[in-house]
C-alpha cells in the first residue's frame, strides 16, 4: 500500500465484500487498447491534482485530433480494476502507477510500452527529471514511466514547542534519538507518534535502518528476489533497532491501535502529546488542514531521518515515494499519441508551475527559485534539497517488492512491533514469503 | 448451478499460478503444498474458531433472554425493543468505523474516561491478547439484535395456556422459562446458532475495518487472510485454495452444529400440539 494513497476508503470495501465471488470471476484476454476512439487515461481521485491534469488535457485536446479522456478511481479498487483490465480489450492507454514491483508485474507480462526511443527524440524532457526519481520507473535498463506527481520523501517531523520546553535539539544520529526518547519519557511525553494500526508506518523505520546500516544494495537484492536476500545481516540489525525503540518506550503503549486513516498520529504531534513523528512529506499538508495554527505558528519542525553510526549506507539517502508515474499500455490503438501527450505535458512549464502552485514538489531540475516563492517555501525547499542531494531514493518496500511480498512485509513488520515475532523470526518469516 | 459453478472454477484456479494478469498458468498442487506449510492457516483457523465459539457463547444467551423478555405484552417493552434493534439498521461499515473512532486509544471514549479518572488509558484494540475480545464485543453489539428478533418471534408463538398450566402447578418464572420456554425454542436456537456460526465464518468486513487483522495477526481470521492474499498480494491461485478450504470448514461446521446440537433431542412439553 502506498503511503499517501493508502488512506483506505470505505468505497474500497465493495471489492472486499465481493472477494469470494471475484476470485473466480475475472480473466479475459485479448488485444489491449481503448474500446473507444479516445485516449483512455486512468488516474487516482485527487481534489488537488486532478484539476491541474484536467487543464493540461483540455489544452492537449484543443489541438489534437485524438482526445484524451480521464477516468478517476479510489486507491484500493483502482489496483483491482487495473489488474483485471490490463491485457483485456478494456485496458486504458495511459495508467497511473507507483513504479517498482507494481509496475514490474505489468512489464513482465509484456503490457507496458518502453519510452526510450520517444525520450531519445525529446532529450530535453528526459533531462528535466531528477535521475534518482526517474530511476523508479526504469526496469532492466528501459524507461517504462514518467513522473506525474511530486516527490514524497519520509522525514522526521517534530514539535518545536515541546523541544524548546525540554531544551532539546532534533536528532541527527541514532544515539541522539535514543537519548531524546529517554528525555521525553522522563517529561511524561510520548517520544514518537506512530500510527501502528497499519504496517506501512512501522515499515518506515525498518526501511531507513536497513538503508543506513546496509546501504541500498540490500534492498536491490530483495527486489531482484535473490535467494537468501532477506537473511542479510543488515535486515536483522534493522529489525533489532526497531525492537530496541519499542522496548525503550519510544512509541508509548497505544501505537498498535493508532490509525493513520484519521490522522490520529498527526494530532498527537500537533497537540504536544508526542514530540516526534516520522512520516512522508504529505504530513505537512495533513497538518495544514487538520492543525493550521500549528503550522502557521511555526511550531512544526523537520529534519532528515537520523544517521546510524558505523552503518554502510549514506546518511543522505532517502526513503519514501519518489513520485507516481504515468505509463503507456503496449499494443493499444493510441500508443504514439498517448506517448506524445505525456512528453508534451509532464515536463511542461505550465504543468510544473501548476503543481508547485498546489503545494507539490515536482521531481524536475532547476525549480528551486519557483519553490522559494510557493506557499510552503521552507518545507518545499527542504524536501527538494534533500532529494536532489540524495545519492539514492528508495521506493517504499511495500511498493518496490512484488505485491505478495509487499503484503507479507506489512503484516510481519506489525508482528515485529507487537513482539509476535522477534528479529530472527521476522527474517525467517520474510525469507519464507520471498 | 449458481453455487456449484464458481466452486468448480475456484477449484481449477487453486491448481494454477495467476496474478490476475493474462492467463492462469498450471501449477499442479503447488498452492496446496504451500497451504500445508503456511503458518497463517492454522493460526487463521484457530482465530476463526475462537471467534466463532466465543461469539456464540456471548450472543446466544443475550439474544435468547432479550428475545423472550421483549416478547411480553407491556408497552414499554415495545419501545425498548425498538431501541435494541437499532444496530440492525446501520451498515456494517458504519458500525465498524464508528467503533474504531470510539475505541481510539488517544481520542476515543476509553481515553476520555481514563483521563477524567486520572488513570492510564486502556489499550483496547491495540493489545494482541485483548483485541479479539473487543472484536467479539463489537460483533455482539452488531448481531445480538438480529437474533433477538428471531427469538422474539419464536417466543410469541408459544401458546399462553402452557404458561397458565405451569402457573397453576405453582412453577416459578425461572422454572417456567426452563421447562416451557427453552424446550419450545429449541429449533429456534439451532437455526439462530447455524446463522451465527456460518455468519462468523464469512462476515469479515467488521474485522477488516476495525482492526485490519491486527495488531500483528491477532485478529486475522481465515477470510481476511484469503482477501489479503487475493486482493493485496494478487496471488489468485493461492487465494482460491484458501477459499476452498473456507468452504470445507464452513460446510463442515454447519453440519456439525445441527448434528451435535443437544437441542435436537430435547423433548417438548407440548404433547400433541
Amino acid at each position: 500500500m502506498t503511503m499517501r494513497m493508502t488512506r483506505r476508503s470505505v468505497l474500497g470495501l465493495a471489492g472486499a465484500a465481493a472477494a469470494g465471488v471475484t476470485v473466480a470471476g475475472c480473466g479475459t484476454s485479448g488485444p489491449a487498447g481503448g474500446g473507444s476512439d479516445a485516449i483512455q487515461l486512468w488516474v487516482l481521485q485527487s481534489d488537488t491534482e486532478n484539476p491541474v491534469l484536467k487543464k493540461r488535457i483540455d489544452a492537449f485536446n484543443a489541438s489534437s485530433s485524438v482526445k484524451v479522456k480521464m477516468t478517476t478511481y479510489v486507491n484500493d479498487p483502482y489496483k483491482q480494476k487495473l489488474q483485471v483490465a490490463m491485457g483485456s480489450p478494456n485496458a486504458p492507454d495511459i495508467f497511473f502507477n507507483w513504479g517498482g514491483g507494481n509496475l514490474a508485474q505489468f512489464v513482465d507480462a509484456g503490457q507496458v510500452q518502453p519510452l526510450d526511443s520517444a525520450l531519445a527524440d525529446h532529450p530535453a524532457v528526459a533531462k528535466s527529471f531528477l535521475p534518482s526519481v526517474l530511476a523508479g520507473a526504469a526496469l532492466g535498463g528501459k524507461q517504462y514511466g514518467l513522473p506525474m506527481s511530486g516527490i514524497q520523501p519520509e522525514v522526521l517531523f517534530y514539535n518545536k514547542k515541546v523541544f524548546a520546553a525540554a531544551g532539546a535539539k532534533p536528532p541527527t544520529s541514532y544515539p541522539e534519538l535514543l537519548a531524546l526518547v529517554d528525555l521525553f519519557k522522563r517529561k511524561k511525553i510520548t517520544p514518537i507518534a506512530l500510527a501502528g494500526a497499519q504496517g506501512w508506518t512501522e515499515l518506515i523505520y525498518l526501511m531507513y535502518f536497513t538503508d543506513r546500516i546496509g546501504g541500498p544494495e540490500v534492498v536491490d537484492a530483495l527486489v531482484a528476489k535473490k535467494p537468501g536476500a532477506w537473511r542479510h545481516p543488515a535486515i536483522r540489525a534493522a529489525a533489532e533497532h526497531c525492537v530496541q525503540l519499542v522496548e525503550r518506550g519510544a512509541f508509548g503503549t497505544n501505537y498498535p491501535s493508532v490509525s493513520s486513516d484519521n490522522q490520529a498520529a498527526s494530532k498527537l504531534l500537533a497537540t504536544g502529546k508526542c514530540a516526534m513523528h516520522v512520516m512522508g512529506s504529505w504530513e505537512y499538508q495533513t497538518q495544514v488542514s487538520s492543525s493550521p495554527k500549528f503550522v502557521s505558528g511555526h511550531q512544526l519542525g523537520w529534519v532528515p531521518f537520523p544517521s546510524v553510526p558505523g552503518g554502510k549506507g549514506d546518511a543522505k539517502n532517502v526513503v519514501g515515494v519518489p513520485t507516481n508515474y504515468f505509463s503507456v499500455v503496449k499494443g493499444g490503438k493510441h500508443v504514439r499519441q498517448a506517448t506524445k501527450f505525456l512528453l508534451d505535458t509532464l515536463a511542461s512549464d505550465a504543468y510544473i508551475g501548476a503543481m508547485i502552485g498546489i503545494g507539490e514538489i515536482p521531481p524536475v531540475n532547476g525549480i528551486k527559485s519557483k519553490l522559494a516563492t510557493s506557499k510552503a517555501a521552507d518545507f518545499a525547499t527542504f524536501c527538494y534539497d534533500l532529494v536532489s542531494a540524495a545519492p539514492h531514493f528508495q521506493l517504499a518496500w511495500d511498493q518496490a517488492l512484488s505485491p505478495s511480498a509487499g503484503a507479507a512485509v506489512n503484516t510481519n513488520v506489525q508482528k515485529l512491533f507487537v513482539k509476535q515475532l522477534d528479529p530472527a523470526g521476522f527474517v525467517k518469516a520474510m525469507d519464507a514469503a520471498g | 448451478m449458481f453455487a456449484l459453478l464458481p466452486i468448480v472454477v475456484v477449484a481449477y484456479l487453486s491448481l494454477t499460478a495467476w496474478n490476475g494478469l493474462g492467463a492462469p498458468h498450471w501449477a499442479g498442487l503447488a498452492n496446496w503444498r504451500a497451504l500445508v506449510h503456511d503458518t497463517e492457516v492454522p493460526h487463521g483457523i484457530r482465530i476463526t474458531l475462537l471467534l466463532t465459539v466465543v461469539s456464540w457463547v456471548v450472543q446466544t444467551p443475550l439474544a435468547l433472554l432479550l428475545g423472550v423478555w421483549s416478547a411480553g405484552p407491556q408497552r414499554h417493552r415495545a419501545v425498548l425493543s425498538a431501541v435494541f434493534f437499532l444496530p440492525l439498521l446501520l451498515s456494517l461499515a458504519a458500525i465498524a468505523l464508528s467503533w474504531q473512532a470510539l475505541l481510539d486509544p488517544n481520542f476515543g471514549a476509553p481515553a476520555a474516561l481514563a483521563n477524567a479518572l486520572h488513570i492510564p488509558s486502556p489499550n483496547l484494540i491495540g493489545d494482541p491478547h485483548r483485541a479479539l475480545y473487543v472484536v467479539v464485543a463489537v460483533l455482539a453489539w452488531q448481531w445480538v439484535p438480529f437474533h433477538t428478533l428471531i427469538y422474539q418471534g419464536a417466543a410469541r408463538q408459544i401458546p399462553t395456556q402452557l404458561y397458565e398450566a405451569a402457573a397453576l402447578d405453582g412453577a416459578t418464572r425461572v422454572r417456567q422459562f426452563v421447562a416451557v420456554t427453552l424446550p419450545q425454542l429449541r429449533h429456534t436456537v439451532v437455526a439462530s446458532s447455524v446463522l451465527m456460526i456460518v455468519g462468523s465464518l464469512t462476515y469479515f468486513e467488521t474485522i477488516l475495518l476495525l482492526t485490519g487483522g491486527g495488531p500483528g495477526d491477532a485478529t486475522e481470521v481465515l477470510p481476511l487472510h484469503m482477501y489479503r492474499t487475493g486482493f493485496v498480494g494478487f496471488d489468485m491461485g493461492y487465494a482460491s485454495a484458501l477459499a476452498l478450504l473456507l468452504v470445507v470448514v464452513g460446510a463442515g461446521l454447519s453440519v456439525l452444529i445441527v448434528r451435535a446440537s443437544g437441542f435436537a433431542r430435547m423433548d417438548s412439553d407440548r404433547e400433541g400440539l
